[in-house]
């Protein structure tokens, strides 16, 4: 049996376009300075470190290795992972099954990225296959128009329903801090911007920011001893995908696959009710109606009513990214584990002024490679 | 005066060229030898659940079977979804700009049951629609040479009802 583990700190860079002033293991650093003084800890109490990014997106490689002082990992034991997308997420996991296991007592969980090093589009392609795939994808923009034209077409959701929720979130990230994009804007606005992917206009999509998030996993002995009320971590679950685009089967995805196997470890029976708040990976507006329904939380094609009645906003009855979520900060190897530690403040009560009010239950999620999903439940007890 | 910290910050351009050479294997041989030579487009077929997948591999994702048997799928098919591209980026396959726009075809080519991306020939998306029937165009014999791109793009041909010949339609 695994045993329980709780985040117990964690520390964002301040995400923007670019980050001139800083190099890779001087934001890397700022992040994990944030999460161990947010926790009480020096990193002599760390145990191990868990890293990643999305690999060549900076042109380099091993950055684990010539970027450990930074992460603090000089003489520990410490691991890489890249998975896309889902990079953060599964540096969660893999922080998270270290602690299960009972082999290590905290642990420091590092995403970062500095998209303004290169051309995030070019570098998404080539982590596709070279000879079918490459020739025609335009990285996650290209991706993503295509599931939600299917979505939209399917289910008659309109432009303005989707328009809605990308001026919903960038209204949420107003009040965050850490947040990239804080915009104020109207649905027209985001209808009359440039049509980049049909059906994607430009006010629909993630912006590429630089940014690093650390957050610290703790076994449960050293939880129940911290300083600050923890967020217990009550499922994490990870769902790969066949690996061409055209292989994904949109009547059985991955996320829904996850949450429904998060909700089984979580006791969760009614997601709607027994969840008191989202941190979703939308890289684009229509993921904030798509994939909610993926998560049960409305049944299929009612996304489109669920913004329109304000459900997900933050004065809903179920809010959806308080923080503004992807479409407002998306440092990429970072994105996913800011889900987690997004959801973790919530739980805490750390969350300031984009607390949702009594959360005991919240729900992050992560989001890469061939439309394949990790899903995390935290709660207030474990 | 200038090197007073923090008004002064430098980037280093790394330029890699790093050419690499992947192998196509025996499954991806043999789709983009049979494309070259006879412009057909093969699919693999699973031993096990009967699933048939375009390119073809050696094993289903399904059932972790080997994928035997080779059947011939298209050149017609279905537009299951579609987009638009206009925004700019670097081709990684060139080092410059993609042309852009053109349009991105995801086709389930009958037969076949899963889809392909392909370049679609037309960008107005008031003439497109999910369901639509496409084609592939296929360049000339002389010039192709054993790549995805043998297959020039997808056209329209219409609404399943109008279509001319019986030959493509699918259950
Ligand atoms: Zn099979």
């Amino acid at each position: 049996m695994p045993k329980s583990v709780a985040i117990i700190g964690s520390g964002q860079t301040n995400h923007t376009s670019r980050r001139a002033d800083v190099n890779i293991p001087e934001l890397i650093k700022e992040a994990v300075d944030r999460a161990l003084a947010d926790a009480d800890l020096t990193i002599d109490d760390i145990d191990a470190v868990v890293i990643g990014n999305m690999e060549h997106f900076e042109g380099i490689n091993l950055s684990d290795m010539w970027a450990s002082e930074g992460s603090g990992a000089v003489m520990k034991p410490a691991m890489k992972i890249a998975t896309g997308g889902t990079t953060g997420a599964s540096v969660a996991a893999c922080a998270y099954y270290h602690c299960a296991s009972g082999l290590f007592d905290r642990v420091l969980a590092i995403g970062w990225e500095k998209l303004s090093e290169s051309d995030t589009t070019t570098g998404i392609i080539t982590a596709f296959d070279p000879i079918v795939e490459r020739l025609t994808l335009a990285g996650a923009v290209g991706g993503l128009a295509i599931e939600a034209n299917l979505y939209m077409t399917s289910y008659g959701i309109t432009q303005e329903q989707v328009a809605k929720a990308a001026v919903m979130a960038r209204k949420n990230a107003q009040r965050n801090p850490h947040a990239h994009l804080k915009l104020d804007l109207t649905v027209e606005q985001v209808l009359h911007s440039p049509m980049i992917a049909y059906p994607i206009h430009y006010l629909d999509m993630c912006p590429t920011s630089d940014g690093a998030c650390a957050v610290i996993f703790a076994s449960e002995d050293v939880a129940r001893k911290s300083a600050h009320p923890p967020a217990w971590v009550k499922a994490a679950v990870c769902r790969h995908n066949h690996p061409y685009i055209g292989d994904v089967d949109w009547r059985k995805n991955t996320l829904e696959s996850a949450a429904i196997e998060a909700y089984r470890l979580a006791g969760i029976t009614n997601p709607r009710r027994e969840l008191d708040v989202i941190e979703l990976y939308d890289p684009a507006s229509f993921a904030l109606l798509s994939w909610i329904e993926s998560l049960h939380i409305c049944g299929p094609g009612e996304g489109g009513k669920m913004i329109d009645a304000g459900a997900i906003t933050m004065e809903g009855d179920i809010p959806v990214n308080p923080s503004g979520g992807v479409i407002s900060t998306n440092p990429i190897g970072a994105t996913a584990l800011i889900r987690v530690a997004e959801a973790a403040l919530q739980i805490q009560g750390k969350a300031d002024a984009r607390q949702v009010e009594g959360v005991r239950t919240a729900l992050a999620t992560g989001f890469g490679g061939s439309y394949w999903s990790e899903v995390f439940i935290l709660g207030r007890t474990p | 005066m200038r090197r007073e910290e923090g008004k002064e910050y430098l980037y280093i351009t790394l330029h890699t060229e790093l050419p690499y050479q992947y192998s196509a294997g025996r499954y991806m041989s043999r789709f983009l030898t049979t494309l070259r030579d006879e412009a057909k487009i093969l699919a693999s077929r699973c031993t096990q659940c009967g699933t048939v997948l375009v390119p073809p591999r050696v094993v289903c994702g399904n059932c972790f079977a080997e994928m035997k048997d080779f059947v011939e799928v298209g050149p017609r098919g279905t537009l299951k979804t579609f987009s638009v591209i206009n925004f700019p980026f670097i081709d990684p396959f060139t080092g410059v700009q993609r042309p852009v726009p053109y349009g991105y075809a995801i086709v389930q080519l009958d037969g076949c049951d899963n889809w392909l991306p392909h370049f679609l020939d037309e960008i107005d998306v008031q003439k497109l629609r999910i369901g639509l029937r496409v084609e592939a165009v296929f360049k000339p014999r002389e010039e192709r040479e054993g790549a995805m791109t043998d297959i020039l793009h997808f056209r329209v041909i219409g609404d399943r009802s109008r279509e001319s010949s019986p030959e493509g339609e699918v259950s």
